[in-house]
């Protein structure tokens, strides 16, 4: 199970990474990616838009299936990941690298309730 | 508890991601579905299609006995080995199957149904013997696996595979089948399948099967699992089913008018309620033209004659666009751009007529 240690994780199977200005990267784990197959269209939110915690923001489809993309955490959208966007099947190749979008927290110690790569290995099994 | 083919271990060994299907454990992929698509298409590919039933029929009036169950008419079966497609209906015209029927003798008949309605086939089948043709025996082959071994080079890579099956079954044209005795085995080999390429479906005793697979294996044929069947068949316009018809739903609806002989004075199970129908609908291809997602089961079809619905949609790994089968109001036409929902909106596509690839090229763009 490729769960990377310094990222946290929701039980959305989003991973999150806090980078050093403060913002927030996130992506979709490498189980979701490989439960949902060869992605074929990834739709993001627009830069700017502000998102409630749990709030469906950005649509990844495969040639099976579609699903929601949840924002993890509250917060401003400051940037996306256009190149995912225009290969989507990066993102079956690279979950960790091919980020979908950058947030800026609503609010301080966001990711401290997070889940660590652990807590997310138990519940995907 | 899921059912499981011969294959489920050769399939979890290998690195399957497993899916039910119809009651059964199989595998969706082994890795990459749209990888195995283009083996399909460009190469060899193989799938366990061991889920389907084979059910022999045999007995004197056998023949007889086909002509009132089927839709379509088994007296096109003049040549040992020929092949036909034919649905199973209600006597209200609903589709209780489709099924592929072999000719092997006047008084042997093989049935190859589909896993989830195999069960129910079986109690229909025999229930409509008990009153039209009580010396018939219906024998489902539970003892038998299949596997369909399909693409350009699919032919030649069975024959690399397994010694001595080149001599009978080179001439095997399509849509016939084979009994082919080996001195490792008995095979039944017909040249049909569900991708719109050329290939075999082979039939074996289920202790044959591990080996067999593995001889394809080393003849450089691709394991494909459901995920590429699914996109191989929607590509090549034939029907899934459960999804693109059942027993709600007419085959006149589902694309199917061309399986149904009402022309003939024979009689069948559904020909009257067929006879005296005039359906409002039509299944017919659609090509997304709109960037913004893809089209799936259910979305719902905007029209300039009224409404209609997508039955399957998937992306096309050749075409490189999404493609779905829809039942629209019959006045929409081939090149007539509707408007399907997709989320919260509304993406043009046009109306095109199936297949869309076969044969390794697109044929709709």
């Amino acid at each position: 199970m490729n769960l990377p240690a310094e990222l946290k994780y929701a039980e959305s199977h989003e991973w999150m990474r806090a980078e050093a200005d403060g913002s927030v990267t996130v992506g979709i784990t490498d189980h979701a990616q490989a439960a949902l197959g060869d992605l074929v269209f990834i739709e993001l939110p627009k830069v700017g838009r502000v998102l409630k915690a749990d709030e469906a923001c950005a649509v990844v489809e495969s040639v099976k299936a579609a699903s929601d993309v949840y924002a993890p955490i509250a917060g401003e959208v400051v940037a996306v990941n256009d190149a995912v966007t225009a290969s989507p099947e990066t993102l079956n190749e690279d979950a960790y690298g091919a980020w979908l979008f950058r947030l800026k927290p609503a609010q301080p110690d966001a990711l401290a309730g997070m889940l660590d790569a652990a807590a997310y290995a138990k519940i995907i099994g | 508890m899921p059912r499981h083919t011969p294959l489920y271990a050769t399939h979890r060994a290998a690195g399957a991601r497993m899916v039910d299907f119809g009651g059964w454990d199989m595998p969706v992929n082994y890795g990459s579905q749209i990888d195995e698509h283009h083996a399909v298409r460009n190469r060899a590919g193989m799938f366990d299609v061991s889920h389907m039933r084979a059910v022999d029929l045999e007995g004197q009036g056998a023949r007889d006995f086909l002509r009132h169950a089927l839709a379509n008419n088994v007296d096109k079966l003049t040549v040992s080995g020929k092949a036909l497609y034919s649905c199973l209906l209600r006597p209200d015209g609903g589709v209780l199957d489709d099924l592929i029927v072999y000719f092997l003798r006047e008084d042997f008949f093989r049935l190859v149904v589909n896993a989830s309605t195999a069960d129910k086939d079986i109690a229909w089948l025999r229930a409509l013997m008990a009153t039209h043709a009580p010396q018939l025996r219906l024998t489902p082959r539970e003892d038998l696996a299949m596997i369909a071994v399909q693409g350009p080079q699919a032919r030649e890579k069975l024959w690399q595979a397994v010694p001595g099956s080149e001599a009978p079954t080179r001439d095997l044209k399509p849509f016939f089948g084979a009994e082919v005795a080996l001195a490792d085995s008995a095979y039944f080999i017909a040249r049909t399948g569900y991708t719109g390429e050329d290939g075999f479906e082979v039939t074996v005793p289920a202790t044959q099967a591990e080996a067999l697979w593995h001889a394809l294996v080393a003849a450089g044929v691709a394991p494909c699992g459901l995920g590429a069947r699914d996109t191989l068949r929607l590509e090549a316009g034939m029907n899934l089913y459960g999804q693109d018809m059942d027993e709600t739903v007419s085959p006149l609806v589902s694309g199917l008018g061309w399986t149904v002989d009402l022309a003939s004075a024979r009689d069948f199970v559904g020909k009257a309620a067929l006879a005296a129908a005039s359906p409002a609908q039509r299944l017919t291809g659609l090509l997304l033209l709109d960037a913004g997602g893809v089209l799936r089961a259910h979305q719902v079809v905007h029209t300039a004659h009224g409404d209609g619905e997508i039955t399957s949609g998937t992306f096309s790994p050749t075409l490189g666009k999404s493609i779905a089968l829809a039942r629209l109001p019959v006045a929409v036409a081939e090149g007539d751009v509707v408007q399907v929902a997709v989320r919260d909106r509304k993406l043009s596509a046009r109306v095109v007529k199936p297949p869309f690839a076969r044969n390794g090229r697109a044929l709709a763009q």
